[in-house]
């Protein structure tokens, strides 16, 4: 084997390791957040099609590095912000219900 | 190393550790917002950083940067604007979506450098099994998360849908790609066994996730989301990228905590779900052939439950998926200060898989502003019904079904809310349809129970207007 197949391999599991243990026990209110927020951080495959487009240099790969780049940049850009919306709404001033104020912000 | 090369690892690493950081913020409420940000902060670095190295490089060729940043700008813009638009209940749908973009550029990615690399060359294979797994992987995430995106969308029907034969398509959707797997890495210079994979890959995802019921579409969804963490992770590999590795990694396995956590919420198990066939979907108005439909119901009108309120000193909201499709959350919380504001106990007892994924409802109420601490999750909330004198169910039927605390039927041993244990009971439906599950509710039926048939949105409106009236 290799010595950066190893280092990746190495990296690939301990990565693993962190990622069950930062994620033990879950309040089911953050869940869906949580896995929204998960779904944004798989969209640094986004750095992977700059690294295709650079290398592509015929139709093909051209069509192949827009597909990859767009995707990606979907997956990304929509996952964070519809993450923050969501958790925006946990944090907002708790208004007591009997004030009259409605603090609807957006 | 180059200087350049140094940073750039160094920035890689220092992006993969807001990843880790901010997950781990995303844990609690008061800090998940910033956790999200820092997410955030370390995916820019790591945009940016990228940016930087294939400018210092210089072989990407004029046509490149074009295509290159038309589809990262109509991808921001698309994804951007979605997320911005997207009503908060149909959150679960958009999820799917981006998550099936994610593992459909990764898999765009191992097609690309399998198609680069390997076609006329012999390949280790250190490189042909990462490009293997991330084409696979990312081909099942693609398809399977469309096929759950219809599904939570309308889209595509609800229901478990299964054709004769499709066991054995999927049989051989798999056999084809083992064969195409050993064919790549044995002979990795051929064009064929790629696409043999990817077509094989894209038909499993569609076969897996067709016949699984639109209730367990979340876990799908997680599950999926999972499988593209990986994908990501073996794209990685391909392209030796460390922080793809890194934070594809912490994604599978976050991803699969949570899957078995949702799963655990319904009480099932994740290949239970997998194998699919359970339920009859998002029986819109129509009752499942077969089910008795209960006779002895009592109905009642929008006035009497507004007596009923003005006069309880206990009530307890049990939202649902019916309150969610109706969007029917701002009536809700105007009716519950309506109540509060004359002096009237009120909670919200939520169920952990209520609205249409573990978490939904409290996003839903929480977007109206609903006090934080109102909402109770079920453990607390099942203490609390002895105690209840009116519990107003609103478009909500199988977590509050009591057969699931009985033996033989589709949803036993599923954890519900012992609504049926308040004093008295008020549903708030459309018809007597069974919910997802497929069972009639004898909650229905009991003494203390009455049903107001009626859309949550229309039928809170004329409580609201009826209580009013009796608490002047």
């Amino acid at each position: 084997m290799s010595q950066e197949l190893y280092t990746n391999l190495a990296i690939f599991v301990l990565s693993l390791l962190v990622g069950f243990e930062v994620m033990s026990k879950i309040p089911s209110t953050l869940q869906t957040p949580m896995m929204s927020g998960a779904n944004a951080i798989h969209g640094v495959v986004v750095v992977g099609a700059f690294v295709i487009a650079a290398e592509a240099s015929s139709w093909y790969f051209y069509v192949l590095a827009f597909l990859a780049a767009f995707f990606a940049a979907v997956n990304v850009a929509g996952g964070y912000t519809v993450t923050d919306r969501m958790l925006g709404m946990f944090n907002r001033p708790k208004k007591q219900p009997d004030s009259a104020d409605k603090g609807g912000d957006k | 190393m180059s200087i350049l090369k140094t940073i750039a690892s160094l920035i890689y690493l220092l992006s993969a550790v807001c990843y880790v950081i901010g997950v781990h913020m995303m844990r609690s409420p008061k800090t998940a917002r910033n956790g999200n940000l820092l997410s955030g902060l370390g995916m820019a670095m790591a945009v940016v950083m990228i940016l930087v190295e294939i400018i210092a490089k210089g072989q990407i060729t004029l046509i490149g940067w074009t295509v290159l940043f038309a589809g990262l700008l109509i991808g921001i813009l698309y994804g951007v604007i979605r997320a911005r638009k997207v009503s908060m209940t149909d959150v679960p749908q958009l999820v799917s979506l981006f998550n099936a973009v994610g593992g459909g550029a990764a898999a765009t990615i191992g097609i690309f450098d399998y198609t680069h690399e390997a076609v006329g060359t012999s390949l280790s294979l250190a490189f042909s099994i990462p490009v293997l797994l991330d084409i696979i992987i990312g081909g099942i995430t693609f398809s399977g998360s469309l096929i759950a995106t219809g599904k939570l969308s309308g889209h595509v029907p609800g229901k478990p849908i299964s054709f004769p034969g499709d066991k054995l398509i999927n049989g051989l959707a798999v056999l084809a790609i083992i064969v195409a797997g050993v064919w790549m890495i044995g002979f990795p210079s051929a064009y064929w066994p790629m696409v043999l994979a990817l077509f094989a890959s894209l038909i499993f995802g569609l076969l897996m996730t067709l016949p699984i019921g639109g209730a367990d579409m979340p876990v799908v969804v997680s599950l999926l989301n999972a499988f593209t963490g990986l994908a990501v992770a073996f794209a990685g590999f391909v392209i030796d990228n460390q922080v793809l590795i890194i934070a594809g990694a912490l994604v599978g396995a976050a991803g699969t905590i949570l899957t078995l956590q949702m799963a655990e919420a319904m009480n099932r198990s994740v290949a239970n779900i997998i194998a699919g066939g359970f339920g009859s979907g998002d029986s819109n108005g129509s009752t499942g052939a077969g089910a008795e439909v209960p006779t002895n119901i009592k109905k009642t009108t929008p006035d009497d439950v507004g007596m009923q309120l003005a006069y309880a000193h206990n009530v307890m909201i049990v939202p649902g998926y019916g309150l969610a499709a109706a969007q029917a959350q701002h009536e809700v919380a105007e009716l519950a200060k309506l109540l509060t504001d004359a002096g009237i106990n009120v909670n919200y007892a939520i169920h952990p898989v209520a609205g249409r994924m573990p978490g939904h409802m409290n996003v839903l109420l929480a977007d109206v502003n609903v006090p934080y601490d109102q909402m109770k999750q079920l453990d607390e909330a099942n203490s609390m019904f002895e105690n209840t004198d009116v519990s107003l169910v609103i478009g909500a039927n199988d977590v509050t079904n009591p057969l699931a605390r009985e033996k033989g039927n589709a949803i036993s041993g599923m954890p519900i809310l012992d609504v049926d244990k308040s004093k008295s009971v008020v549903v708030i439906k459309r018809s007597m349809s069974t919910g997802y599950a497929g069972v009639q509710n004898p909650l229905f039926s009991e003494d203390q129970t009455s049903m107001m048939f009626s859309d949550a949105k229309k039928g809170l409106q004329e409580i609201i207007a009826a209580t009013k009236g009796y608490l002047d």
